[in-house]
């Protein structure tokens, strides 16, 4: 296990740039890619990094503990202290590479337990209350010289989360299953819209988004199996994210994680949603192929679940959880975590996982290191108000 | 090209009684508002004194859930029987039920929809179903979210918001979709007998879902001052809030009707927001619920969302303390607080400036055409497709009800897809300048008028009508 860095003092480059400020704003070329996955709900972070070298960890975890690595159905092993879910095999391997790391005992800076507003901050980056009505991704692109017919971002989904709403211009696929409006019609459509800019921006972006998924017809949405779904959707993301000229940037998200009542362990609900993410993973990566290298996958939640489970098998709303960063383009191979342990004067309001990372420096880490944005940068602007987060170092390969 | 029709063009009041306040115009409706269109509104207040038997017909909740239990409980029979394999027949069999009652109740309440004359009486009931939202993603609450509206929300509109509250928070639908039926009080008598299966060590213990939700998302909204203790203290005082069965151990009252088990109560009393509640059984509950429907929090958490749902995203500060104090003064009469919304001079104000979901796009398509699709299982794969399933918001928190989230590029290309393919259907029945002259009245844009008339067909004409912005705002 490492320990959370120092935070990197800004220094060097960013306070150059900050003495002469048209360097601020200047345009970051990037080839990086950046897929962020959000999975809403509160995903329970001590299941899918599993803290077993903790002498707290079976006791209060009773029948949703996982076995210790090498017995039958246990985790798999990250190292002396952590376990990677058993239901994420794959994930594991990319591990060994090295091409996954976990952040854990991470938490945005909210600190109540509403799922809705504890997605709103993680989204909008904001470091009290939600009074940031656009996303913290849609802010950091500003740099990008994305612009209109020419996005750097996209929603791989109907309509656009907030991580990505703002005034940078963004936009949104999903797979569809009705008959396409004939060329003509749509032209007239286009024109119709001409006088109304809410209408006639969103056309251009959704023409422009076909143009792209135009060679995927192998998407069609299939009915049945959520994991089927989120394959095509990964397989999607995988093409726009190849495609010349295409987003450098996508945004996906789950649901069904608030998993309040018979959450299993090694097998059971919250494995099968494990499982689902981790073959979503392995798709993404083979429809990558070498784009892989360039890639970070970020997998965040709102908040944690409370260590001890509930009077239903499962766990309610708690605070602290973990991130996973996957991708040939991520210095893995280690978990990233000052862990505060579990005994229980050590858990955040006598039951949950106590927060010792803010989950902005995990952002501002990718931010900085894979789309090579400047730290003042993303203080002033991507992360404002308050006191900055540090940002955590070496996330990325060099 | 198609030829103007002249006509008599209705007022925009009218157009926003028939759109904004209701689901869409139907053809002749707006004529119908054009004497006096808050009269029009005011009249519809009460709703239907009984509903069409297409909905009275439907199974009852406790009745499908009680078949739905039996089915599942086979299949976990059977599946023993087989060493632990699941048998894909009875997972298919219970699959087909469920979803047998839920494309029925969709499909009630889509004709619904279009075929009643009490069109602002259902959007309230849209509104505040998606208030007391359980979402149909989770099982077995599929089978009987549409009953939930039937049950809890179309009966309790003419009456007091702690009316609806008590009936929503006492559905079974409510208790399965936030887990309260297995919230055990740790001082129970249940959590201290041998009744529990020894082989589980697990000390009974609560279960905080619906004490939260009640208070985040139905009563005081999530800053209406709370704090984690009354949450937990309130999922003491709702344990015990259950459902019906007639299965092993649980066996007690009413297969699939609301329960209150003494047994698994959590005896003391509590205190929540400073005050104590001493109550016994169920009691404590309704007490809760009692004082929280009171509260200045709930009624402006109320008024706020009422405003943004039928008014502006950003609700009128003035307007809300208005509803608000309607909502506080009448002891929250929701006739009344209804009636605040229309007598509100900020609710007729131009422009239209609400963007339809998805939902309300789709209603109102089917009214301009007066058309109830046969197939309940067109509208919701376009539903499915648009991002907005029926019942299944995906959340407690319901659907959002402003732009910013129904604004998604793609989302748009659907809408433009879905007007298509109506337009096909409805072939050269229509004229789309004589429908979007009654369908819209005084907001059908000469713009609009003019790329219709241009049009290379009918069916193109349609298409342009459905998809363009005076169609698509409400």
């Amino acid at each position: 296990m490492l320990h959370r860095r120092e935070l990197l003092k800004r220094a060097g480059i960013g306070a150059l740039a900050a003495g002469f400020p048209g360097l601020v704003f200047a345009k970051a070329e990037t080839d990086a890619r950046l897929v962020v996955f959000i999975l809403r709900g509160a995903m329970d972070g001590m299941a899918m990094l599993a803290p077993y070298g903790d002498g707290n960890y079976a006791g209060l975890r009773g029948e949703l503990a996982l076995a210790a690595p090498g017995h039958e159905g246990g985790l798999l092993k990250a190292d002396g202290l952590f376990g990677i879910h058993p239901a994420l095999k794959h994930t594991h391997e990319l591990y060994q590479k090295r091409q996954a790391l976990f952040v854990h005992a991470v938490a945005s800076p909210y600190r109540e337990r509403s799922h809705f507003e504890g997605q709103d901050q993680l989204e909008n980056g904001s470091t009290a209350g939600n009074f940031l009505r656009d996303g913290w991704l849609n802010r950091a692109l500003e740099p990008l010289a994305g612009g209109q017919g020419n996005e750097k971002a996209i929603a791989i989904s109907q309509n656009t989360p907030l991580v990505l709403r703002g005034s940078q211009p963004v936009t949104s696929w999903a797979p569809s299953r009705m008959p396409d409006a004939n060329e003509d019609t749509l032209h007239r459509i286009e024109s119709l819209y001409a006088h109304d800019e809410f209408f006639a921006t969103r056309l251009a972006q959704a023409i422009h988004a076909r143009e792209i998924a135009g060679g995927m017809s192998g998407v069609q949405q299939k009915r049945g199996k959520q994991a089927k779904q989120l394959k095509a959707l990964m397989q999607a993301s995988a093409r726009f994210l190849s495609a010349e000229n295409g987003p450098r940037i996508a945004v996906l998200e789950s649901g069904g994680w608030d998993t309040h009542a018979r959450q299993g362990a090694a097998s059971g609900s919250l494995a099968n949603k494990f499982a689902m993410l981790d073959q979503g993973i392995m798709a993404l990566q083979q429809e990558l192929g070498s784009v892989w290298a360039k890639t970070v996958v970020m997998v965040v939640t709102e908040f944690g679940r409370t260590v001890k489970v509930n009077g239903t098998r499962g766990t309610d709303h708690g605070t602290a959880t973990a991130a996973m960063l996957v991708g040939g383009a991520v210095n893995g191979g280690r978990v990233v975590a000052d862990w505060p342990g579990l005994a229980p004067s050590n858990l955040y309001q006598g039951r949950d996982l106590y927060p010792t990372t803010d989950i902005r420096s995990v952002f501002k880490g990718v931010l900085g290191q894979h789309l090579n944005l400047q730290e003042s940068f993303l203080d002033k602007h991507v992360f404002p108000g308050g006191k900055p987060a540090s940002m955590i170092e070496n996330l990325i390969r060099v | 090209m198609l030829a103007p029709v002249p006509g008599e063009i209705m007022s925009i009041e009218s157009v926003i009684a028939a759109n904004r306040f209701g689901l869409g115009a139907r053809p002749g409706e707006l004529k119908r508002a054009e004497p006096d269109p808050k009269i029009y509104l005011l009249e519809q207040l009460q709703g239907p004194s009984s509903q069409p038997a297409y909905i009275r017909d439907l199974p009852r909740s406790d009745k499908i859930l009680a078949e739905v239990l039996r089915i599942r409980k086979e299949q976990r029979a059977l599946k023993k029987k087989a060493g632990g394999e699941p048998i894909p027949e009875s997972m298919k069999m219970y699959g087909s039920t469920v979803r047998h009652f839920y494309v029925d109740q969709v499909g009630a309440r889509f004709r619904n929809c279009v075929q009643t004359d009490y069109p602002f009486h259902e959007r309230l009931v849209h509104f505040w179903s998606n208030h007391f939202a359980v979402s149909a993603d989770k099982q077995p609450v599929s089978a009987v979210a549409g009953a939930f509206e039937n049950e809890v929300i179309r009966p309790n509109l003419g009456g007091k918001f702690i009316d609806l509250l008590l009936a929503a928070e006492k559905h079974p639908a409510m208790i399965l979709y936030l887990d309260n039926e297995k919230s055990v009080g740790p001082n129970s008598d249940f959590a201290k007998s041998g009744k529990r299966r020894r082989k589980k060590k697990r000390p009974a213990d609560i279960n905080e879902n619906l004490a939260r939700e009640i208070l985040e998302l139905h009563t005081l909204g999530v800053d209406g001052g709370y704090r984690q203790g009354d949450v937990t203290a309130f999922a003491k005082v709702l344990t015990g809030w259950s459902m019906g069965s007639d299965q092993g151990r649980q066996k007690a009252g009413t297969p699939g009707a609301f329960l209150f088990r003494e047994n698994t109560h959590e005896p003391d009393s509590q205190v929540i927001m400073g005050e104590r509640y001493g109550q016994h059984g169920v009691a404590q509950g309704e007490a809760v619920l009692h004082k929280l429907a009171r509260h200045t929090s709930t009624a402006r958490f109320v008024a706020d969302k009422l405003v943004r749902h039928f008014v502006a995203d950003d609700p009128s500060v003035a307007m809300v303390d208005r509803v608000a104090a309607v909502f506080l003064e009448s002891g929250g009469d929701l006739p009344r607080v209804h009636e605040a919304l229309v007598n509100s001079k900020e609710s007729w104000q131009a422009p239209l400036s609400k963007y339809k979901t998805p939902e309300e796009f789709v209603i109102s398509t089917f009214r301009a055409f007066d058309y109830v699709p046969g197939k309940t299982k067109t509208i919701i794969r376009a539903l499915e497709q648009m991002g907005q399933s029926p019942f299944r918001p995906g959340s407690p928190a319901g659907w959002p009800d402003t732009a910013d989230h129904w604004g998604g590029a793609d989302a748009l290309y659907k809408r433009i897809e879905w007007a298509n393919s109506v337009a096909r259907i409805a072939g050269t029945r229509v004229n789309p300048l004589e429908l979007g002259e009654m369908v819209l009245g005084a907001n059908f844009s000469d713009h609009t008028r003019t790329a219709i008339s241009r049009a290379e067909s009918v069916v193109q004409g349609t298409t342009l009508l459905l998809a363009s912005p005076d169609f698509q705002r409400r």
